[in-house]
């Protein structure tokens, strides 16, 4: 493929160089190959992005801001200047909803990607260092599984109320990890005996450096899906809590609470539950996909693309 | 093997009496019950304040310690859950609601574990098929939704049904009508009562057990046990399920143990927007109101529930596994 030009040796030199050509067929890139040609996954990746976006610059295209209240035109449906319609007091779904994509764009965005760097650094280190250490750290885990996550968060959120709604986003990544660090600790495991480890060990790698060097990114891709469903769950956590009144406090708006305000108008003014549920669920649905996609990118034996 | 068992559940029991110890102490950390009587008006003395506190054992001035210790031990010796903050009997009030919770989280769970499996076994053997297609993409549509938004959402549609067919077919707030007569009257009561809740609970099940139930299928599905069990004359179905589903279920039985959980949290929200009076519905109004008695309570109820989970998909491994039992 590459253009042949025996008078110039440098050229030929660098189109040959040993240290790149084997880069190509890297793991890395089978992956990136394999997702490229996956419609779903563009599918996810565009109706994310376009979701940023929006929730971004979406309230240019209105004149009312989340706080406005338009009381003449109350409880009314979609219409030309209100698009998603309005709520009890005259407030503007579509900028409310806007709003509240925001806040629960930025807590999944952030809390799914940290709770599985805790999870990564917690199981590699339990299932590297093994011993006392390990089944410490395993108990404490299955302690932490006995109860549903969502009851931990509960029940600590009192502790919330008087704190800015970023506190949400670590309270959510410090109880959403155990499940996945169990995995990564039993990868480590697997890993902890094969030749390269060994080496860096008997050359005197120190433990962190050896975990980050060797162990995490061969658990990388596993990381990844983690990372991505992990914006799922943390979304679904945040709503959640906020539906029921112990995440995201009035005024402030998240999808949970705008949720929460339209569920008992639900059945006679859809409007106001519809819109932004409907938003919610595309949101999802959309990171669901790349997830999924990614899944059987890493691993083509498993789900759909099994031949 | 019973051995085993024993000792997977003594270590199970442990964990959860250390869990439901560490959430007493946590919601004395995070209530503070003493918030309850300072914002009325007028403001009750602070005499009258710890009167009661004390009565109840949560009064946040001793040192939680003596709190933990005292309320463990009547657990332990009279099986006495304390008081909620209007004396009425945790113990009462959880064996009356634990009763209603149960039968909605038992019937959703099994529901949604039959038709998980059945749907997963489905797409499996039809993998590709435009059927497989929209069984998986839908699972992921039900899975993108929360719980007490698909509650909801089936609450429109079942208005919308009502309205159309002209009477409430299909009910959707409480548990029962009060002051019905007739046995018949009630049982269909109830039916219709529990039709929404237990479909939006078994939906959501089924979504998430059929995407696992799938891929363990297909893992079966290409095994040489199988092709010997045609040859040797067996017919598609029969292979399929004596030899296809049931080493598939091995897997799943782990899995139904640890998704337990999302289920009990689903099952609370599904009460709370259907207004059942159970104990998901208790536990979040216990936090509400500041009632630590029966917010650790309602905390014990739950990893009970995992205790018993567990074991069961102990027993169930067990049961489809041989090479376990030896």
């Amino acid at each position: 493929m590459a253009v042949i030009e025996p008078l110039d040796l440098d050229t030929t030199a660098s189109l040959v160089d040993p240290g790149k050509a084997p880069k190509r067929s890297s793991r890395g890139r089978l992956i990136w190959i394999r997702l490229r040609s996956t419609p779903r996954f563009w599918i996810g990746v565009t109706v994310v992005a376009l979701m940023i976006i929006w929730a971004i610059i979406g309230l240019w295209f209105t004149h009312w801001s989340p706080t406005d209240q338009d009381l003449i035109n109350s409880r009314t449906g979609p219409s030309g200047s209100h698009w998603f319609g309005t709520d009890d007091i005259g407030q503007d779904i579509y900028a409310e909803t806007v709003v509240g994509l925001r806040k629960s764009l930025a807590i999944g965005l952030i809390a799914g990607p940290l709770s599985t760097l805790l999870s990564a650094f917690v199981g590699s280190f339990a299932g590297y260092v093994g011993g006392k250490a390990d089944s410490v750290i395993s108990w404490f885990i299955n302690l932490l599984l006995v109860v549903p996550a969502f009851f931990l968060l509960v029940l600590i959120s009192p502790l919330l109320k008087d704190k800015a709604w970023v506190a949400l986003i670590f309270f959510i990544a410090a109880f959403t990890w155990m499940v996945m660090a169990q995995v990564i600790r039993a990868q480590t495991k697997s890993l902890r005996d094969r030749d390269f480890v060994k080496a860096a060990r008997f050359m005197g790698v120190g433990t962190f450096t050896i975990l980050r060097r060797h162990i995490v990114p061969n658990v990388a891709s596993l990381l990844i899906i983690d990372a991505t469903l992990g914006v799922v769950y943390a979304i679904i956590a945040e709503t959640s809590l906020s539906y029921f009144g112990f995440g995201i406090q009035p005024p402030q708006v998240s999808l949970g609470t705008l949720l929460a305000d339209g569920t008992s108008a639900a059945t006679t003014r859809p409007w106001v539950f519809l819109f932004p549920a409907g938003v919610l669920i595309l949101l999802l649905f959309a990171v669901s996909l790349i997830g999924d996609a990614l899944r059987d990118a890493v691993d083509p034996t498993s789900g759909a693309t099994r031949g | 093997m019973i051995v085993y068992l024993i000792r997977r559940f003594i270590n199970y029991a442990i964990l959860s009496m250390i869990a439901t110890v560490m959430a007493y102490v946590l919601a004395c950390l995070a209530l503070d019950p003493k918030a309850r009587y300072l914002g009325r008006n007028p403001r009750p003395s602070d005499e009258a304040i710890n009167h009661i506190l004390n009565r109840l054992g949560t009064n946040p001035d001793d040192p939680i310690l003596s709190r933990t210790m005292h309320w463990f031990t009547q657990i332990i010796f009279h099986g006495n859950f304390g008081q909620e903050y209007n004396y009425t009997s945790v113990s009462h009030d959880m064996f009356v609601r634990s009763g209603v919770s149960l039968q909605l989280l038992l019937l959703g769970s099994f529901l949604g574990a039959f038709f998980g499996v059945a749907l997963g076994v489905w797409g499996a053997v039809r993998q590709y098929k435009a059927s497989d297609q929209i069984v998986t993409y839908s699972s992921y549509l039900v899975l993108a939704t929360p719980v007490f938004v698909l509650g909801v959402l089936l609450m429109i549609v079942a208005t919308n049904f009502n309205n159309a067919v002209g009477h409430q077919v299909i009910q959707f707030t409480g548990q029962y009508t009060p002051g019905l007569n007739g046995t018949w009257n009630i049982l269909q009561d109830r039916v219709s009562h529990l039709f929404l809740p237990t479909l939006a609970l078994s939906m959501f099940g089924a979504a998430e057990y059929s995407r696992y139930q799938r891929n363990a299928m297909l893992d079966v599905l290409s095994a040489d046990y199988i092709r010997t069990a045609r040859s040797k004359g067996r017919t598609r179905g029969a292979a399929m399920v004596r030899h296809g589903v049931r080493v598939a279920l091995i897997p799943m039985s782990t899995y139904f143990a640890y998704s337990f959980g999302t289920l009990i949290a689903g099952s609370t929200f599904l009460e709370k927007v259907f207004s059942w009076h159970g104990m998901g519905e208790f536990a979040l109004d216990s936090i509400i109101k500041n009632d630590i008695n029966a917010t650790a309570a309602s905390i014990f109820y739950v990893s009970v529930l995992v205790l018993i989970s567990s074991t069961l998909a102990e027993v169930l491994y067990a049961a489809l596994d041989p090479r376990v039992r030896i």
